[in-house]
């Protein structure tokens, strides 16, 4: 009876960070969702467009194939070589397939790769918010520091040079950007990615910048920082496939860096996911086939969407940034009194209209709910008449 | 590079929303004017003067439905017709083709390259009408050398419209 051990609780039994780490605010958010019917969701952060059908063929093709086993590390040669092509034609840095090309299982891995393969415990990691939900805890999970810029509607989302230079400081590492961003459809001016390039290679800063919505951008041509003078070569940059070109579910993604950062995150890589699966990664090689016509098609409908809805909250007298890129609307509902997430939910129960409180994307998303447009015309013509009806009850 | 301009263009300039209000109505052409306007950041009496102007150059030369005869209760047959033809020295196929086309049966017709010359698209109320039609109009006219007539089975797709929808995919209703 005496020998009977001690046993501990799972809770105790877990690692503190993960103890610490806080869930999404998405998750909470979508379990809610997940117990309502009829519900308009502009909740979604995915294209409503299916994979273009010569994207699925080519995939089924390479199953007939037998196609089925594990790929280089890396990634299928002929797939990094089309990336390679790719990236340089459109974003312009030329990147060499067999040493600076990374496939990832999405962007998502590319970043907790890049972020794991360069911090050590203390290290400070710059990014702003409101942002992607997976940023500050994985800065959490590499035992960095995440530190803070908050983005504000006045400015259009745009995160500045001059904002970000108070919060260097000798322990910092990396600088992370999202442009066009996930949730607030901001996006960086030429002189914006200029002036923080010139930062970053006088403060000998790391950039990581995330332009998986990079097609998705209206009103400008889009300018990657990776093109700026001196930044190649201190810029990880990440792409995929997953929102120009429709293809979320496949997973797939990559990062372009120098040898020995593309090295340090396959290294981490090759342990944990040894490499993306195969039948995705056949299916992003074929979508580098045509991209430029499959992302045309699939970006006006966007750009119609968001004038759309655009027009559609500045006619109901919501405060809302003219989104420049990606599929989101990020429009202000401080002036009715309510928190983000109160609000969202007395949308969702009155009118059964889904859309995500600012707050899932960092505390100073207060004030704001993001709606994603990617939803067909006739469901957005539906959310806008309920959400102006909603409101109005407010006054 | 011009036909992907959009991509990299800021704001798309009068000719590019003009491209942009042609794929709004070949997708949906009872769109009304002021939602176009609203999609195309345009005012709706711009996007009535390019409807206008897309019509006065025959650009749009009609607006129709996309109908699924199937689900229709009538037997109504439609074939494919090969036709050769002698073309004539003075206007090569195009007199001899300006006169079948204008039978009411012939819904569409094409100049073809290869072993045929003319494929026409005839729609009748039953078989006997079509046979009808080809034997006695269309393999009468002078010049008409040879048919092979094909009838179709199965509509899978009609104008870039999928007959049957796919069951839909229930995708997550809140996602990152």
């Amino acid at each position: 009876m005496n020998n009977m051990s001690v046993c501990k609780s799972h809770r105790e039994r877990l690692a503190k960070t993960v103890v610490d780490l806080p869930r999404s605010g998405i998750r909470d958010f979508f379990d809610i969702v997940a117990q309502m019917k009829e519900v308009i969701s502009l909740g979604v952060g995915e294209p409503d467009f299916t994979t273009p059908w010569h994207v699925r063929e080519g995939a089924i093709y390479s199953l007939e194939q037998g196609h089925t086993g594990y790929t280089s590390n890396l990634g299928m040669p002929k797939l990094r070589k089309a990336i390679s092509g790719y990236v340089e034609r459109t974003f312009g840095p030329s990147y060499h397939p067999d040493k600076e090309i990374l496939i990832t299982v999405g962007v998502s891995e590319a970043l907790d790769l890049a972020v794991r393969a360069l911090c050590n415990p203390g290290d400070e990691v710059i990014y702003h918010e409101p942002c992607y939900v997976s940023y500050r805890p994985l800065i959490t999970l590499a035992h960095a520091v995440p530190v803070v810029a908050e983005t504000k509607a006045e400015d259009g989302f745009r995160v500045t040079a001059a904002q970000l230079r108070p919060l260097i400081t000798d322990r910092t590492k990396i600088l992370m950007l999202n442009f066009p961003n996930n949730p607030t459809g901001g996006g960086l001016r030429a002189e914006d990615v200029k002036d923080i390039a010139a930062l970053a290679v006088e403060k000998d800063l790391i950039v990581i910048t995330d332009e998986i919505y990079a097609e998705l951008t209206y009103d400008r041509p889009h300018v990657s920082i990776a093109a700026m003078p001196g930044m190649r070569d201190r810029t990880i940059f990440l792409h995929g496939f997953s929102k120009a070109l429709a293809m979320t579910g496949w997973r797939i993604g990559y990062a372009c860096a120098p040898p020995e950062l593309t090295e340090a995150m396959m290294r981490i890589h090759q342990y944990t996911m040894l490499c993306a699966p195969i039948m995705s990664q056949e299916a992003a090689y074929q979508a580098l086939q045509q991209p430029e016509r499959d992302i045309a098609e699939m970006k006006e409908s966007y750009w119609r969407r968001r004038n759309f809805l655009h027009a559609a909250f500045t006619s109901m007298g919501l405060p809302c940034q003219k989104p420049e890129g990606a599929f989101y609307m990020f429009p202000e509902i401080r002036e009715l009194g309510v928190t983000a997430k109160d609000f969202a939910l007395g949308l969702l129960d009155k009118e059964q209209v889904a859309a995500v409180p600012g707050t899932a994307f960092g505390p100073c998303g207060e004030g704001h709910i993001r709606c994603c447009y990617a939803t067909s015309m006739e469901d957005l013509k539906v959310a806008v008449t309920r959400i102006e009806r909603y409101i109005n009850g407010f006054k | 590079m011009d036909k992907y301009a959009f991509l990299f263009v800021p704001t798309p300039t009068g000719e590019l929303s003009m491209d942009s209000l042609l794929s709004l109505l070949r997708e949906n052409a009872r769109v009304s004017l002021e939602d176009a306007a609203l999609q195309l950041d345009l005012s709706p009496e711009e996007v009535a003067a390019q409807i206008q102007a897309l019509e006065d150059q025959g650009v749009i030369r009609a607006y129709q439905a996309i109908i699924n005869d199937e689900k229709l209760a009538d037997d109504a047959v439609t074939a494919v017709i090969e036709v050769n033809v002698t073309p004539e020295r003075e206007g090569g196929f195009d007199h001899i083709a300006s006169r079948i086309s204008r039978y009411p049966e012939v819904t569409s017709m094409y100049l073809m390259s290869g072993q045929y010359d003319l494929m026409l698209f005839v729609e009748g109320p039953d078989l006997r009408t079509i046979a009808n039609f080809v034997s006695a109009r269309l393999s009468s006219i002078p010049g008409v050398t040879g048919t092979a007539t094909h009838f179709r089975l199965k509509t899978y797709k009609h104008h870039g419209v999928l007959m049957e929808t796919d069951e839909q995919y229930e995708r997550l209703q809140v996602s990152p």
